[in-house]
Protein backbone atom coordinates (compact mmCIF):
# COMPACT_ATOMS: atom_id res chain seq x y z
CA UNK A 1 0.00 0.00 0.00
CA UNK A 2 1.15 3.48 -0.95
CA UNK A 3 1.57 5.65 2.83
CA UNK A 4 3.13 8.76 0.84
CA UNK A 5 1.56 9.71 -1.74
CA UNK A 6 2.81 12.79 -1.90
CA UNK A 7 6.38 12.31 -2.00
CA UNK A 8 6.09 9.00 -3.48
CA UNK A 9 8.27 9.61 -6.43
CA UNK A 10 10.44 12.71 -4.73
CA UNK A 11 14.38 11.91 -5.13
CA UNK A 12 15.90 15.53 -4.28
CA UNK A 13 19.25 13.93 -5.54
CA UNK A 14 18.12 13.50 -9.30
CA UNK A 15 15.96 15.51 -11.38
CA UNK A 16 12.11 15.18 -10.68
CA UNK A 17 10.82 12.44 -12.99
CA UNK A 18 9.95 12.62 -16.63
CA UNK A 19 6.07 12.25 -18.29
CA UNK A 20 6.95 8.60 -18.86
CA UNK A 21 8.68 7.64 -15.35
CA UNK A 22 5.81 9.68 -13.73
CA UNK A 23 3.33 7.61 -15.39
CA UNK A 24 4.62 4.10 -14.61
CA UNK A 25 4.38 4.96 -11.06
CA UNK A 26 0.50 5.07 -11.69
CA UNK A 27 0.87 8.96 -12.62
CA UNK A 28 -2.37 10.31 -14.77
CA UNK A 29 -4.38 7.28 -13.49
CA UNK A 30 -6.57 9.63 -11.84
CA UNK A 31 -7.49 11.28 -14.90
CA UNK A 32 -7.87 7.82 -16.91
CA UNK A 33 -10.19 7.04 -13.88
CA UNK A 34 -12.11 10.43 -14.22
CA UNK A 35 -12.50 10.15 -18.24
CA UNK A 36 -13.77 6.53 -17.61
CA UNK A 37 -17.17 8.24 -17.15
CA UNK A 38 -17.34 10.53 -14.22
CA UNK A 39 -19.32 13.47 -14.03
CA UNK A 40 -18.12 17.03 -12.42
CA UNK A 41 -20.78 16.22 -9.47
CA UNK A 42 -18.90 13.19 -9.29
CA UNK A 43 -15.68 14.30 -8.58
CA UNK A 44 -16.87 17.48 -6.32
CA UNK A 45 -18.79 14.91 -4.28
CA UNK A 46 -15.82 12.23 -4.10
CA UNK A 47 -13.54 14.85 -2.80
CA UNK A 48 -16.14 15.73 -0.08
CA UNK A 49 -16.49 12.19 0.96
CA UNK A 50 -12.58 11.83 1.20
CA UNK A 51 -12.65 14.97 3.85
CA UNK A 52 -9.70 16.69 2.08
CA UNK A 53 -8.88 19.73 4.28
CA UNK A 54 -6.91 23.05 2.41
CA UNK A 55 -3.30 22.73 3.37
CA UNK A 56 -2.40 26.36 3.20
CA UNK A 57 -2.94 27.25 6.56
CA UNK A 58 -7.04 27.72 7.04
CA UNK A 59 -8.02 24.00 7.17
CA UNK A 60 -11.06 24.60 5.03
CA UNK A 61 -13.14 21.34 3.91
CA UNK A 62 -11.57 21.60 0.04
CA UNK A 63 -15.02 19.94 -1.72
CA UNK A 64 -17.23 22.36 0.47
CA UNK A 65 -15.14 25.18 -1.16
CA UNK A 66 -15.33 23.74 -4.50
CA UNK A 67 -19.15 23.92 -3.70
CA UNK A 68 -19.43 27.54 -3.58
CA UNK A 69 -18.89 27.59 -7.17
CA UNK A 70 -22.13 28.91 -9.31
CA UNK A 71 -23.23 25.44 -11.63
CA UNK A 72 -25.30 24.67 -14.29
CA UNK A 73 -27.14 26.80 -17.02
CA UNK A 74 -27.31 30.15 -15.79
CA UNK A 75 -24.06 30.21 -14.14
CA UNK A 76 -20.99 32.18 -15.58
CA UNK A 77 -19.19 30.27 -18.31
CA UNK A 78 -15.94 31.31 -18.00
CA UNK A 79 -15.04 29.69 -14.45
CA UNK A 80 -11.14 30.08 -12.48
CA UNK A 81 -8.58 27.62 -10.95
CA UNK A 82 -5.93 28.72 -9.25
CA UNK A 83 -3.04 27.57 -7.46
CA UNK A 84 -1.99 29.58 -4.70
CA UNK A 85 2.14 28.76 -4.90
CA UNK A 86 3.20 32.18 -3.03
CA UNK A 87 5.23 30.27 -0.35
CA UNK A 88 6.42 32.80 2.14
CA UNK A 89 4.82 31.87 5.18
CA UNK A 90 7.91 32.21 7.57
CA UNK A 91 9.35 28.84 8.60
CA UNK A 92 7.38 27.05 5.40
CA UNK A 93 9.20 25.13 2.84
CA UNK A 94 6.76 22.04 2.22
CA UNK A 95 5.58 23.38 -1.35
CA UNK A 96 8.86 24.06 -2.63
CA UNK A 97 9.40 20.43 -2.59
CA UNK A 98 6.68 19.10 -3.85
CA UNK A 99 7.03 21.69 -6.96
CA UNK A 100 10.80 21.21 -7.07
CA UNK A 101 10.16 17.31 -6.72
CA UNK A 102 7.29 16.17 -8.45
CA UNK A 103 5.79 18.78 -10.78
CA UNK A 104 3.60 16.61 -12.48
CA UNK A 105 1.68 15.70 -9.40
CA UNK A 106 0.73 19.24 -8.78
CA UNK A 107 -0.70 19.47 -12.76
CA UNK A 108 -2.67 16.37 -12.12
CA UNK A 109 -4.19 17.28 -9.45
CA UNK A 110 -4.90 20.43 -11.17
CA UNK A 111 -6.56 18.92 -13.65
CA UNK A 112 -8.99 17.46 -11.42
CA UNK A 113 -9.99 20.94 -9.33
CA UNK A 114 -10.39 22.14 -12.42
CA UNK A 115 -12.96 19.64 -14.28
CA UNK A 116 -14.66 19.57 -11.09
CA UNK A 117 -15.22 23.46 -11.10
CA UNK A 118 -15.51 23.07 -14.87
CA UNK A 119 -12.67 25.63 -15.39
CA UNK A 120 -11.12 25.48 -18.82
CA UNK A 121 -8.21 28.18 -17.35
CA UNK A 122 -5.68 27.47 -14.52
CA UNK A 123 -3.35 29.57 -13.44
CA UNK A 124 -0.61 28.76 -10.88
CA UNK A 125 0.96 31.85 -8.87
CA UNK A 126 4.19 30.90 -7.92
CA UNK A 127 6.97 32.73 -6.29
CA UNK A 128 9.20 34.63 -8.05
CA UNK A 129 12.28 32.99 -6.38
CA UNK A 130 11.04 29.80 -7.29
CA UNK A 131 13.04 29.53 -10.14
CA UNK A 132 13.97 25.54 -10.12
CA UNK A 133 10.50 25.25 -9.63
CA UNK A 134 9.22 27.36 -12.66
CA UNK A 135 11.50 25.34 -14.90
CA UNK A 136 10.19 22.14 -13.27
CA UNK A 137 6.83 23.04 -13.82
CA UNK A 138 6.67 24.65 -17.27
CA UNK A 139 8.76 21.53 -18.67
CA UNK A 140 5.98 19.58 -16.50
CA UNK A 141 2.70 21.60 -18.84
CA UNK A 142 4.45 20.83 -21.97
CA UNK A 143 5.27 17.85 -21.32
CA UNK A 144 1.48 16.41 -20.02
CA UNK A 145 0.14 18.69 -23.25
CA UNK A 146 1.96 16.44 -25.57
CA UNK A 147 0.29 13.44 -23.68
CA UNK A 148 -3.22 15.23 -24.24
CA UNK A 149 -3.46 15.84 -20.59
CA UNK A 150 -3.71 19.48 -21.32
CA UNK A 151 -5.41 21.08 -23.76
CA UNK A 152 -8.73 20.35 -25.96
CA UNK A 153 -10.88 17.39 -24.94
CA UNK A 154 -8.81 15.74 -22.91
CA UNK A 155 -9.05 12.10 -23.25
CA UNK A 156 -12.52 12.51 -25.22
CA UNK A 157 -14.36 13.95 -22.73
CA UNK A 158 -14.56 17.37 -24.10
CA UNK A 159 -12.86 18.95 -21.39
CA UNK A 160 -10.28 21.66 -22.62
CA UNK A 161 -7.81 22.63 -20.34
CA UNK A 162 -4.88 24.92 -19.91
CA UNK A 163 -2.44 25.80 -17.39
CA UNK A 164 0.04 29.19 -17.38
CA UNK A 165 2.63 30.02 -14.94
CA UNK A 166 2.77 33.85 -13.34
CA UNK A 167 5.53 34.29 -11.75
CA UNK A 168 5.02 37.21 -8.64
CA UNK A 169 7.64 39.72 -7.64
CA UNK A 170 7.70 38.97 -4.15
CA UNK A 171 5.03 40.06 -1.54
CA UNK A 172 3.86 37.72 1.69
CA UNK A 173 0.70 39.37 1.17
CA UNK A 174 -0.18 37.73 -2.06
CA UNK A 175 -0.65 34.17 -0.47
CA UNK A 176 -3.92 35.76 0.77
CA UNK A 177 -6.23 34.58 -1.69
CA UNK A 178 -8.23 37.61 -2.52
CA UNK A 179 -4.87 39.67 -3.04
CA UNK A 180 -3.32 37.30 -5.04
CA UNK A 181 -6.24 37.74 -7.51
CA UNK A 182 -6.07 41.37 -7.73
CA UNK A 183 -1.90 40.88 -8.64
CA UNK A 184 -2.91 38.38 -11.28
CA UNK A 185 -5.14 40.91 -12.48
CA UNK A 186 -2.05 43.51 -12.81
CA UNK A 187 -3.37 45.25 -9.66
CA UNK A 188 -1.80 46.48 -6.39
CA UNK A 189 -2.29 43.06 -4.44
CA UNK A 190 -4.29 44.72 -1.48
CA UNK A 191 -7.22 42.02 -0.29
CA UNK A 192 -10.57 42.50 -1.38
CA UNK A 193 -13.45 43.07 1.42
CA UNK A 194 -15.77 39.75 1.43
CA UNK A 195 -18.50 38.80 0.51
CA UNK A 196 -18.13 38.49 -2.47
CA UNK A 197 -16.00 35.17 -2.08
CA UNK A 198 -13.46 34.19 -4.85
CA UNK A 199 -16.04 31.14 -5.46
CA UNK A 200 -18.63 33.84 -6.43
CA UNK A 201 -17.12 36.25 -7.80
CA UNK A 202 -13.16 35.86 -8.01
CA UNK A 203 -10.62 36.27 -10.78
CA UNK A 204 -12.36 39.11 -13.24
CA UNK A 205 -15.40 38.62 -11.71
CA UNK A 206 -15.63 35.15 -12.61
CA UNK A 207 -15.44 32.03 -10.48
CA UNK A 208 -12.82 31.18 -8.75
CA UNK A 209 -11.13 28.57 -6.25
CA UNK A 210 -7.66 28.74 -4.89
CA UNK A 211 -5.70 26.41 -3.25
CA UNK A 212 -2.79 25.45 -2.02
CA UNK A 213 -0.13 22.92 -3.66
CA UNK A 214 -0.23 20.65 -0.78
CA UNK A 215 -4.30 20.41 -0.80
CA UNK A 216 -3.99 19.57 -4.75
CA UNK A 217 -0.92 17.41 -4.48
CA UNK A 218 -3.14 15.17 -2.29
CA UNK A 219 -5.94 14.73 -5.35
CA UNK A 220 -4.24 11.86 -7.75
CA UNK A 221 -4.00 9.81 -4.83
CA UNK A 222 -7.70 10.28 -3.50
CA UNK A 223 -8.76 9.35 -7.76
CA UNK A 224 -6.10 6.97 -8.35
CA UNK A 225 -6.39 4.77 -4.84
CA UNK A 226 -10.26 5.46 -3.58
CA UNK A 227 -11.18 6.99 -0.64
CA UNK A 228 -10.96 3.63 1.63
CA UNK A 229 -7.14 4.21 0.85
CA UNK A 230 -7.36 7.99 1.60
CA UNK A 231 -9.35 7.36 4.96
CA UNK A 232 -6.84 4.57 6.02
CA UNK A 233 -3.44 6.82 5.66
CA UNK A 234 -4.39 8.93 8.89
CA UNK A 235 -3.57 7.88 12.19
CA UNK A 236 -5.90 11.04 13.87
CA UNK A 237 -9.35 12.23 12.94
CA UNK A 238 -8.59 14.12 9.91
CA UNK A 239 -7.13 12.80 6.40
CA UNK A 240 -4.51 12.20 4.74
CA UNK A 241 -0.76 12.02 5.06
CA UNK A 242 0.53 15.55 5.73
CA UNK A 243 4.09 17.09 5.03
CA UNK A 244 5.26 18.57 8.69
CA UNK A 245 8.53 20.26 8.68
CA UNK A 246 10.77 21.19 11.13
CA UNK A 247 13.19 24.29 11.17
CA UNK A 248 15.55 25.52 14.08
CA UNK A 249 18.10 24.01 16.32
CA UNK A 250 17.72 20.39 16.03
CA UNK A 251 19.94 17.92 15.07
CA UNK A 252 18.06 16.88 11.99
CA UNK A 253 15.78 19.59 10.32
CA UNK A 254 13.98 18.64 7.17
CA UNK A 255 10.25 17.92 5.96
CA UNK A 256 8.80 14.73 5.58
CA UNK A 257 5.51 13.37 4.54
CA UNK A 258 3.79 11.35 7.84
CA UNK A 259 -0.20 10.69 8.74
CA UNK A 260 -1.95 13.10 10.20
CA UNK A 261 -2.23 12.79 13.76
CA UNK A 262 1.07 11.73 14.62
CA UNK A 263 2.33 12.98 17.99
CA UNK A 264 4.55 16.01 17.80
CA UNK A 265 7.27 14.15 19.69
CA UNK A 266 7.23 11.92 17.40
CA UNK A 267 8.05 14.35 14.76
CA UNK A 268 10.44 16.17 16.43
CA UNK A 269 12.35 13.14 18.38
CA UNK A 270 12.10 10.26 15.71
CA UNK A 271 12.54 12.69 12.77
CA UNK A 272 14.27 15.99 13.99
CA UNK A 273 16.62 13.84 15.69
CA UNK A 274 15.64 15.52 19.03
CA UNK A 275 17.22 19.19 20.07
CA UNK A 276 20.80 20.04 19.27
CA UNK A 277 23.65 18.92 21.71
CA UNK A 278 23.28 20.80 24.90
CA UNK A 279 20.00 22.66 24.12
CA UNK A 280 16.30 22.33 25.79
CA UNK A 281 13.04 23.12 24.08
CA UNK A 282 11.57 26.05 25.39
CA UNK A 283 8.14 26.44 22.84
CA UNK A 284 7.44 26.30 18.72
CA UNK A 285 5.58 27.75 16.45
CA UNK A 286 3.46 24.36 15.03
CA UNK A 287 2.52 25.75 11.33
CA UNK A 288 4.68 28.95 10.42
CA UNK A 289 5.50 32.32 11.60
CA UNK A 290 1.59 33.29 12.10
CA UNK A 291 0.84 30.50 14.75
CA UNK A 292 0.39 30.88 18.53
CA UNK A 293 3.38 28.87 20.77
CA UNK A 294 2.72 25.83 21.83
CA UNK A 295 5.10 24.91 24.97
CA UNK A 296 7.11 21.18 25.86
CA UNK A 297 4.35 19.85 27.49
CA UNK A 298 2.54 20.02 24.33
CA UNK A 299 4.79 17.55 22.76
CA UNK A 300 2.45 14.24 23.37
CA UNK A 301 -0.45 16.15 21.33
CA UNK A 302 -1.44 14.89 18.06
CA UNK A 303 -0.82 16.87 15.36
CA UNK A 304 -3.65 17.34 13.42
CA UNK A 305 -6.15 20.24 12.99
CA UNK A 306 -8.46 19.72 16.49
CA UNK A 307 -5.99 19.03 18.68
CA UNK A 308 -3.06 21.78 17.97
CA UNK A 309 -6.31 23.84 18.19
CA UNK A 310 -7.59 22.80 21.58
CA UNK A 311 -4.18 23.80 22.63
CA UNK A 312 -4.85 27.45 21.40
CA UNK A 313 -2.93 27.19 18.30
CA UNK A 314 -3.44 25.86 14.66
CA UNK A 315 -2.01 23.15 12.53
CA UNK A 316 -1.73 25.86 9.77
CA UNK A 317 1.25 24.73 7.22
CA UNK A 318 3.07 22.09 9.64
CA UNK A 319 6.21 23.46 9.21
CA UNK A 320 7.39 23.64 13.18
CA UNK A 321 9.93 26.58 13.95
CA UNK A 322 11.56 25.90 17.10
CA UNK A 323 12.39 28.09 20.26
CA UNK A 324 15.56 26.52 22.53
CA UNK A 325 16.34 27.77 25.52
CA UNK A 326 19.16 29.99 24.29
CA UNK A 327 17.28 31.87 21.69
CA UNK A 328 15.31 34.97 22.97
CA UNK A 329 11.72 34.77 22.81
CA UNK A 330 11.67 38.15 22.83
CA UNK A 331 13.87 38.61 19.57
CA UNK A 332 12.38 35.84 18.31
CA UNK A 333 8.98 37.77 17.96
CA UNK A 334 10.40 40.56 17.20
CA UNK A 335 11.67 39.21 14.22
CA UNK A 336 8.41 38.02 13.16
CA UNK A 337 7.04 41.61 14.22
CA UNK A 338 9.06 42.86 11.65
CA UNK A 339 8.50 40.50 9.02
CA UNK A 340 4.48 40.97 9.21
CA UNK A 341 4.77 44.72 9.53
CA UNK A 342 7.35 45.17 6.65
CA UNK A 343 5.00 42.88 4.52
CA UNK A 344 1.54 44.38 5.78
CA UNK A 345 -0.07 46.02 2.08
CA UNK A 346 -0.51 49.19 4.28
CA UNK A 347 -4.76 49.22 3.56
CA UNK A 348 -5.93 48.82 6.88
CA UNK A 349 -5.22 51.01 9.35
CA UNK A 350 -4.94 48.22 12.49
CA UNK A 351 -2.26 46.22 10.61
CA UNK A 352 -0.26 49.27 9.23
CA UNK A 353 0.03 51.13 12.14
CA UNK A 354 0.01 48.97 14.53
CA UNK A 355 2.39 46.98 13.29
CA UNK A 356 5.46 48.74 13.00
CA UNK A 357 4.51 50.75 16.17
CA UNK A 358 4.69 46.90 17.53
CA UNK A 359 8.01 46.90 16.24
CA UNK A 360 9.23 49.87 17.42
CA UNK A 361 8.50 48.62 21.12
CA UNK A 362 10.66 45.50 20.53
CA UNK A 363 13.23 47.77 19.50
CA UNK A 364 13.01 48.88 22.97
CA UNK A 365 12.93 45.81 24.49
CA UNK A 366 15.86 44.00 22.60
CA UNK A 367 17.84 46.77 24.01
CA UNK A 368 16.90 46.63 27.64
CA UNK A 369 14.65 49.94 27.39
CA UNK A 370 11.21 48.33 27.49
CA UNK A 371 8.83 50.12 30.11
CA UNK A 372 5.36 49.14 31.63
CA UNK A 373 3.71 51.10 29.68
CA UNK A 374 5.12 49.48 26.60
CA UNK A 375 4.32 46.01 27.57
CA UNK A 376 0.65 47.20 28.04
CA UNK A 377 0.62 48.63 24.57
CA UNK A 378 1.67 45.43 23.37
CA UNK A 379 -0.98 43.19 25.29
CA UNK A 380 -3.41 46.17 23.45
CA UNK A 381 -2.64 45.37 19.90
CA UNK A 382 -3.28 42.22 20.39
CA UNK A 383 -6.68 42.89 20.37
CA UNK A 384 -6.68 46.04 18.22
CA UNK A 385 -4.89 43.82 15.30
CA UNK A 386 -6.92 40.55 15.93
CA UNK A 387 -9.95 38.87 14.04
CA UNK A 388 -12.46 41.16 12.50
CA UNK A 389 -10.60 44.73 12.41
CA UNK A 390 -8.97 44.44 9.32
CA UNK A 391 -9.79 42.99 5.26
CA UNK A 392 -7.51 39.45 6.13
CA UNK A 393 -5.69 37.87 8.63
CA UNK A 394 -2.13 39.15 8.04
CA UNK A 395 -2.38 41.37 11.30
CA UNK A 396 -4.67 38.93 13.22
CA UNK A 397 -1.74 36.36 12.22
CA UNK A 398 0.73 38.75 13.57
CA UNK A 399 -1.01 38.50 16.99
CA UNK A 400 -0.90 34.66 17.31
CA UNK A 401 2.91 34.82 18.29
CA UNK A 402 2.61 38.00 19.84
CA UNK A 403 -0.46 37.20 22.52
CA UNK A 404 1.13 34.00 22.63
CA UNK A 405 4.62 34.51 23.24
CA UNK A 406 3.72 37.46 25.87
CA UNK A 407 1.42 34.48 27.80
CA UNK A 408 4.41 32.32 28.07
CA UNK A 409 7.55 34.43 27.96
CA UNK A 410 5.97 37.05 30.32
CA UNK A 411 9.34 36.41 32.50
CA UNK A 412 11.83 37.15 29.42
CA UNK A 413 9.65 40.38 28.92
CA UNK A 414 10.14 41.55 32.53
CA UNK A 415 13.92 41.30 32.11
CA UNK A 416 14.23 43.63 29.25
CA UNK A 417 12.09 46.48 31.52
CA UNK A 418 14.47 48.85 32.70
CA UNK A 419 13.98 49.93 35.91
CA UNK B 1 -3.29 53.29 -29.94
CA UNK B 2 -4.41 56.06 -27.76
CA UNK B 3 -1.49 58.07 -28.07
CA UNK B 4 -3.12 61.49 -27.41
CA UNK B 5 -3.84 60.66 -24.41
CA UNK B 6 -0.07 60.03 -22.75
CA UNK B 7 1.46 62.56 -25.34
CA UNK B 8 2.21 64.72 -22.75
CA UNK B 9 4.63 62.16 -21.25
CA UNK B 10 4.97 60.04 -24.07
CA UNK B 11 8.38 61.74 -25.42
CA UNK B 12 10.27 60.48 -22.44
CA UNK B 13 9.21 57.11 -23.12
CA UNK B 14 12.18 55.11 -24.12
CA UNK B 15 12.18 52.78 -27.42
CA UNK B 16 11.04 48.92 -26.13
CA UNK B 17 13.34 46.27 -27.83
CA UNK B 18 12.39 44.11 -30.05
CA UNK B 19 13.32 41.15 -27.61
CA UNK B 20 10.96 42.90 -24.72
CA UNK B 21 8.13 43.49 -26.99
CA UNK B 22 8.42 39.72 -28.48
CA UNK B 23 8.13 38.26 -24.57
CA UNK B 24 5.50 40.97 -23.41
CA UNK B 25 3.40 40.40 -26.72
CA UNK B 26 3.61 36.30 -25.38
CA UNK B 27 2.73 37.22 -21.84
CA UNK B 28 -0.39 39.06 -23.36
CA UNK B 29 -1.81 35.77 -25.27
CA UNK B 30 -1.88 34.16 -21.36
CA UNK B 31 -4.37 36.57 -19.92
CA UNK B 32 -7.73 38.36 -20.99
CA UNK B 33 -6.39 42.00 -20.68
CA UNK B 34 -3.83 44.40 -21.11
CA UNK B 35 -3.65 45.17 -17.62
CA UNK B 36 -2.79 41.67 -16.13
CA UNK B 37 0.56 41.58 -17.71
CA UNK B 38 2.27 45.09 -15.92
CA UNK B 39 4.30 43.20 -13.59
CA UNK B 40 5.24 40.39 -16.27
CA UNK B 41 5.92 43.69 -18.28
CA UNK B 42 7.69 45.05 -15.73
CA UNK B 43 9.60 41.88 -14.89
CA UNK B 44 10.38 41.55 -18.50
CA UNK B 45 12.37 44.64 -19.16
CA UNK B 46 14.36 44.40 -15.85
CA UNK B 47 15.78 41.36 -17.12
CA UNK B 48 17.14 43.25 -19.88
CA UNK B 49 17.49 46.22 -18.49
CA UNK B 50 18.71 45.26 -15.16
CA UNK B 51 16.49 47.68 -13.20
CA UNK B 52 13.10 49.61 -14.55
CA UNK B 53 14.16 53.13 -15.22
CA UNK B 54 11.13 56.32 -15.66
CA UNK B 55 11.95 55.85 -18.72
CA UNK B 56 11.24 51.85 -19.23
CA UNK B 57 8.10 52.92 -16.92
CA UNK B 58 6.67 55.36 -19.70
CA UNK B 59 7.24 52.64 -22.44
CA UNK B 60 5.59 50.10 -20.80
CA UNK B 61 2.68 51.97 -20.07
CA UNK B 62 2.32 53.46 -23.51
CA UNK B 63 2.61 49.63 -24.95
CA UNK B 64 0.37 48.08 -22.82
CA UNK B 65 -1.88 51.48 -22.73
CA UNK B 66 -2.44 51.21 -18.69
CA UNK B 67 -1.66 54.68 -17.02
CA UNK B 68 1.71 55.03 -15.64
CA UNK B 69 0.36 55.52 -12.42
CA UNK B 70 -1.37 52.50 -11.88
CA UNK B 71 1.68 50.58 -13.60
CA UNK B 72 3.57 52.47 -10.76
CA UNK B 73 1.47 51.23 -7.69
CA UNK B 74 2.42 47.76 -8.75
CA UNK B 75 6.16 48.77 -9.41
CA UNK B 76 6.20 50.07 -6.22
CA UNK B 77 4.54 47.01 -4.21
CA UNK B 78 6.77 44.17 -4.90
CA UNK B 79 10.36 43.69 -3.39
CA UNK B 80 11.78 42.35 -6.99
CA UNK B 81 10.82 45.19 -9.16
CA UNK B 82 13.72 47.64 -8.45
CA UNK B 83 13.05 50.94 -9.18
CA UNK B 84 16.87 51.92 -8.75
CA UNK B 85 20.11 50.30 -10.59
CA UNK B 86 21.39 47.82 -8.96
CA UNK B 87 24.66 45.71 -9.02
CA UNK B 88 25.44 42.73 -11.15
CA UNK B 89 24.98 40.50 -8.42
CA UNK B 90 21.20 41.12 -6.38
CA UNK B 91 21.86 39.39 -2.86
CA UNK B 92 18.23 38.39 -1.50
CA UNK B 93 19.11 37.61 2.47
CA UNK B 94 16.53 36.19 4.05
CA UNK B 95 16.32 37.34 7.32
CA UNK B 96 12.77 35.75 8.35
CA UNK B 97 12.54 33.62 11.90
CA UNK B 98 14.08 30.49 11.02
CA UNK B 99 17.09 32.14 9.57
CA UNK B 100 17.24 34.49 12.48
CA UNK B 101 16.87 31.39 15.25
CA UNK B 102 19.59 29.89 13.12
CA UNK B 103 22.12 33.20 12.93
CA UNK B 104 21.59 35.05 10.20
CA UNK B 105 22.60 39.09 11.78
CA UNK B 106 25.75 37.16 12.11
CA UNK B 107 25.81 36.12 8.85
CA UNK B 108 24.43 39.92 7.82
CA UNK B 109 27.30 41.49 9.61
CA UNK B 110 29.90 40.03 7.83
CA UNK B 111 28.07 40.67 4.35
CA UNK B 112 28.00 44.22 5.82
CA UNK B 113 31.80 44.27 6.76
CA UNK B 114 32.96 42.26 3.32
CA UNK B 115 31.20 44.81 1.25
CA UNK B 116 30.61 47.90 3.14
CA UNK B 117 27.27 48.01 2.36
CA UNK B 118 23.94 47.52 4.20
CA UNK B 119 20.27 46.49 2.73
CA UNK B 120 19.49 48.70 0.08
CA UNK B 121 22.89 49.78 -0.83
CA UNK B 122 25.10 48.74 -3.76
CA UNK B 123 29.19 48.34 -3.47
CA UNK B 124 31.24 50.67 -4.54
CA UNK B 125 32.51 48.53 -7.68
CA UNK B 126 28.77 47.73 -8.54
CA UNK B 127 29.30 44.31 -8.16
CA UNK B 128 26.57 43.98 -4.95
CA UNK B 129 22.99 44.86 -4.14
CA UNK B 130 22.19 43.62 -0.63
CA UNK B 131 18.09 43.84 0.18
CA UNK B 132 16.40 41.27 2.48
CA UNK B 133 13.80 39.47 1.60
CA UNK B 134 10.99 37.62 3.48
CA UNK B 135 11.14 33.80 3.97
CA UNK B 136 13.14 32.10 1.14
CA UNK B 137 11.09 28.64 2.21
CA UNK B 138 14.09 26.40 2.44
CA UNK B 139 14.20 26.59 6.41
CA UNK B 140 15.68 23.57 7.23
CA UNK B 141 18.90 24.25 5.73
CA UNK B 142 18.94 28.43 7.67
CA UNK B 143 20.49 30.62 7.12
CA UNK B 144 19.99 30.98 3.66
CA UNK B 145 20.25 33.54 0.62
CA UNK B 146 19.92 34.44 -2.85
CA UNK B 147 22.46 35.85 -5.64
CA UNK B 148 21.14 36.33 -8.60
CA UNK B 149 18.58 32.99 -9.54
CA UNK B 150 21.05 30.98 -7.06
CA UNK B 151 19.94 30.04 -3.61
CA UNK B 152 22.88 28.89 -1.12
CA UNK B 153 22.33 27.18 1.73
CA UNK B 154 23.64 27.05 5.40
CA UNK B 155 25.45 29.61 5.18
CA UNK B 156 28.53 30.23 7.46
CA UNK B 157 31.36 33.36 7.38
CA UNK B 158 33.89 30.63 5.13
CA UNK B 159 30.67 30.72 3.02
CA UNK B 160 30.37 33.96 2.75
CA UNK B 161 34.11 34.88 1.80
CA UNK B 162 34.26 31.88 -1.06
CA UNK B 163 30.74 33.48 -2.65
CA UNK B 164 32.32 36.84 -2.62
CA UNK B 165 35.14 35.78 -4.58
CA UNK B 166 33.29 33.90 -6.61
CA UNK B 167 30.83 36.59 -7.69
CA UNK B 168 33.46 39.07 -8.08
CA UNK B 169 34.71 36.96 -10.84
CA UNK B 170 32.09 36.34 -12.97
CA UNK B 171 28.39 37.48 -13.11
CA UNK B 172 26.82 34.32 -12.71
CA UNK B 173 27.66 30.76 -11.12
CA UNK B 174 26.95 28.57 -13.54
Amino acid sequence: MIVNPLTKNIDMTRPPLEISGYESNDGYQSIKNIAKGMTSTDVLQKTKDSGLKGRGGAGFPTGLKWSFVPQGEDSPKQKYFVVNADEMEPGTFKDRLLMEGDPHLLIEGIIIGSFAIQADTAYIFLRGEYKVAERALRKAIDEARERGFLGKNILDTGFNLDIIVHTSAGRYICGEETALLNALEGKRANPRSKPPFPQVSGLWGKPTIVNNVETICNLPGIFTYGIDWYQSLTKGKDHGTKLFGISGKVKNPGCWELPLGITIRELLEDYGGGMQEGLDLRGFLPGGGSTDFMLPEHLDLKFDYDDIAQAGSRLATGTMILLDNETCPVGMIGNLMRFFSHESCGFCTPCRDGLPWVVAIFDEFCKGQGTRKDLEILHEHVEYMGPGRTFCALAPGATAPLGSGLRYFAEDFEKLIKE
Amino acid sequence: MSGNLIASTARKARKLTEEEVHEIEHEMELYPDKKAVGLEALKIVQKHQGWVSDESMQAISKFLEIPVSDLESVATFFNLVYRQPVGENVILFCNSVSCWVMGCESIKSHINEKLGIDFGQTSEDGKFTFLPVPCLGDCDKAPVMMVGDDLHRNLTHDKIDELILTYRKSKQVE
